[in-house]
């Protein structure tokens, strides 16, 4: 947008439309790696506790998205009580029942192969991801399902002279203030050293008196609440969602997981956010056409270059 | 194997060859699917079945094979069936090019890069790359095969082409794994270490079924050039591999004949009832993940070969 002569002309602004649209592309980067890093989170705790890529999170998130459009759209929840606050109840809301799935998921998926080979709860977790992808598909259809866009906030913030929309500045705040929550409770609290010590010894960490399943139901818990206000977050930003969109996401958010160092939080934050950037930056001045390709290449590259990820150093298992 | 599976093996045996003497046309090109599969599926089992390597992107090997027959016949007019030693040949050259520096990983992260390598040739097909794969409309036009100046073009005839290739695929790949070969790929699926320990080279081993697996699906694609005359990137997505991913899963890994029953069923039941063809893949997660605590073997489970120590200290004795 070219400076006009109502609002103050700012230093960025008058750069160049190349900065500014550099700028732009930054700060969608940053909003679509906040939303990889909160679907990371739940990828790396689940793998840092059981071992297990849980392949059917990526559903989860989607299940998000689509509760998030039904509550929505049928309590009215920004109607009755303002824009703020309804967005807040459904977040919470969301975040209840995706993660009550999540223990469901456990429970019917994951527990009855805790002991079996690494392959059978692989083979598990794909077909616990393909029958809710399809669950989803026969209740809403296969068509994409948009968000009501009468609702959501279509303005702009005048950041240091940059107009950038709301919603993209909303989820950056949200996305890594949950973040920094779920950092200070796995860091700070007895439950959060109980996470950490099962990750790291299970059979030890149950001869110190801790309830080992009890810690993985949490994990299932605390990581599809977070997926699954990311699916609602993608439903708000783009504004439309589909069915399958939870294998592209959830792919990318793990290969954000494996980038940081799979196992671990802040590296699933810092991955997540890299992710995002180069993404964005890719897809402005690479080729468009080839954007979903680039979580792939990177993925594979990090992984023969640097398996243990940019910051994962306790990954003591050979991969 | 007890005489009533044998009887019934040898019943379907027996009846397959004379099969569109009584079937209608649209029966005959179920089975042409269901062949096609098998032989993808064969060709994945050599890699997750008997080697223990979790490909999940089997089907940018099968593309891979199919693009390179398209394209060879259509741009240089080399008779389709003609190509089926360079497409065999080119997918799998390619496959050992991606596994190579990947092979190493374990288990779950060499799938990780499996379904990553899967995308990323689909995504290349589409943005048709270098210019020859015809982007997401695909390749067209492509000839009917001729077998000694017989052209083939009923499904009753491609019964025939793609039968005969099935057959000949469980011939070879018995026989493979009674083979050194076929035991080493064993040995390194139960247990890495102690094949190491005994001298078996794994990452060259792995990559031998890699190479061989790909290029048998690669083989396999340019049969479905042959059948579709027309191809395109939709036929080559992530599902795709999924579906043989579990055929291979849902008959038992390294079993040849329960690929095959597999194969039948996950292709061939969802043509009966076609109804609740909707349902079709919510049904797949479901056997998937009740198999996987019920019978995680699969179906028809490879016999493990026993051989008693009384024979082997018999037969060492003078």
């Amino acid at each position: 947008m070219p400076a006009s002569g109502i609002s103050p002309i700012s230093p960025i602004h008058s750069a160049s439309p190349l900065v500014e649209e550099f700028l732009q592309q930054l700060t969608n980067g940053l909003a679509v790696g906040g939303i990889y890093a909160l679907i990371a989170l739940g990828y790396t705790m689940v793998y840092g506790v059981l071992k297990l890529i849980n392949f059917a999170h990526g559903d989860l998130f989607t299940y998000g998205a689509y509760l998030g459009l039904t509550l929505l759209t049928s309590l009215a929840l920004t109607d009755r009580l303002g824009f703020a606050l309804g967005v807040l109840v459904l977040v919470l809301m969301v975040m209840g029942l995706v993660a009550v799935l999540g223990a469901i998921l456990e429970r019917a998926a994951y527990r009855p192969l805790r002991e079996s080979p690494r392959l059978s709860a692989v083979v598990s977790a794909l077909g616990a991801s393909i029958f809710l992808q399809n669950t989803l598909m026969l209740i809403y259809g296969a068509r994409f399902q948009v968000y009501p866009d009468d609702i959501l906030p279509t303005a702009t913030l005048n950041v240091l002279g940059l107009y950038v929309p709301l919603m993209r500045v909303l989820i950056v705040l949200a996305s890594v203030g949950m973040m920094v929550a779920l950092y200070l409770f796995i860091q700070k609290t007895r439950i959060g050293a109980a996470i950490r010590a099962a990750a790291i010894d299970q059979g030890a960490a149950r001869l110190m008196g801790i309830d080992v399943n009890r810690v993985i139901l949490l994990v299932f818990l605390l990581g599809p609440a977070l997926g699954g206000v990311a699916g609602l977050m993608v439903g708000l930003y783009y504004g439309q969602v589909n069915f399958t969109m939870g294998w592209v996401y959830g792919m990318k958010a793990f290969t954000a997981a494996i980038l940081g160092g799979i196992g671990n939080i802040p590296g699933a934050m810092v991955g997540g956010l890299l992710l995002g950037v180069i993404e964005a930056l890719g897809a402005a001045y690479v080729s468009i056409a080839w954007k979903d390709a680039i979580a792939f290449v990177v993925l594979i590259l990090i992984l023969i270059v640097r398996p243990t990820g940019l910051l994962g150093e306790r990954v003591a298992d050979k991969i | 194997m007890n005489r009533l599976t044998l009887s019934v093996v040898a019943l379907v045996v027996a009846v397959l060859p004379f099969a569109p003497l009584f079937l209608n046309t649209y029966q005959v090109d179920v089975l042409n699917s269901i062949g096609l599969y098998a032989l993808l599926a064969l060709s994945l089992n050599l890699i997750l079945g008997e080697a223990g390597l979790f490909d999940m992107g089997h089907a940018a090997f099968y593309a891979m094979g199919a693009y390179t027959a398209a394209i060879l016949n259509t741009h240089y007019q080399i008779p389709i069936l003609w190509t089926l030693p360079l497409s065999g040949l080119a997918a799998g050259a390619f496959a050992l090019l991606v596994a190579r520096p990947v092979i190493h990983l374990r288990g779950d992260y060499l799938m990780i890069v499996t379904i990553g390598v899967g995308e990323i040739v689909r995504i290349a097909l589409v943005n048709d790359v270098f210019g020859i794969t015809g982007g997401a409309n695909g390749i067209f036009g492509i000839s009917r095969p001729k077998l000694f100046g017989w052209v083939i073009r009923r499904p009753e005839e491609f019964f025939y082409l793609i039968w005969g290739f099935v057959a000949l695929t469980i011939f070879l790949f018995l026989r493979l794994k009674q083979s050194r070969f076929g035991r080493a790929l064993n040995y390194l699926r139960e247990d890495e270490v102690a094949a190491e320990g005994s001298g078996i080279d794994t990452d060259a081993y792995k990559l031998a079924a890699f190479g061989l697996g790909a290029a048998w699906a690669g083989m396999a694609g340019t049969l479905f050039a042959a059948k579709m005359t027309i191809i395109s990137p939709e036929s080559f997505s992530f599902w795709e591999s999924v579906m043989l991913f579990m055929i291979v899963i849902l008959g038992g890994a390294g079993s040849v004949l329960g690929v095959l029953l597999a194969a039948f069923l996950v292709i061939g039941l969802p043509e009966l009832f076609r109804e609740l063809a909707g349902a079709r893949m919510l049904v797949f997660g479901l056997v998937m993940m009740v198999m996987m605590v019920v019978r995680p073997q699969g179906l028809w489970p490879a016999q493990t070969p026993r051989i008693s120590l009384a024979a082997l200290t018999g037969a060492r004795k003078p």
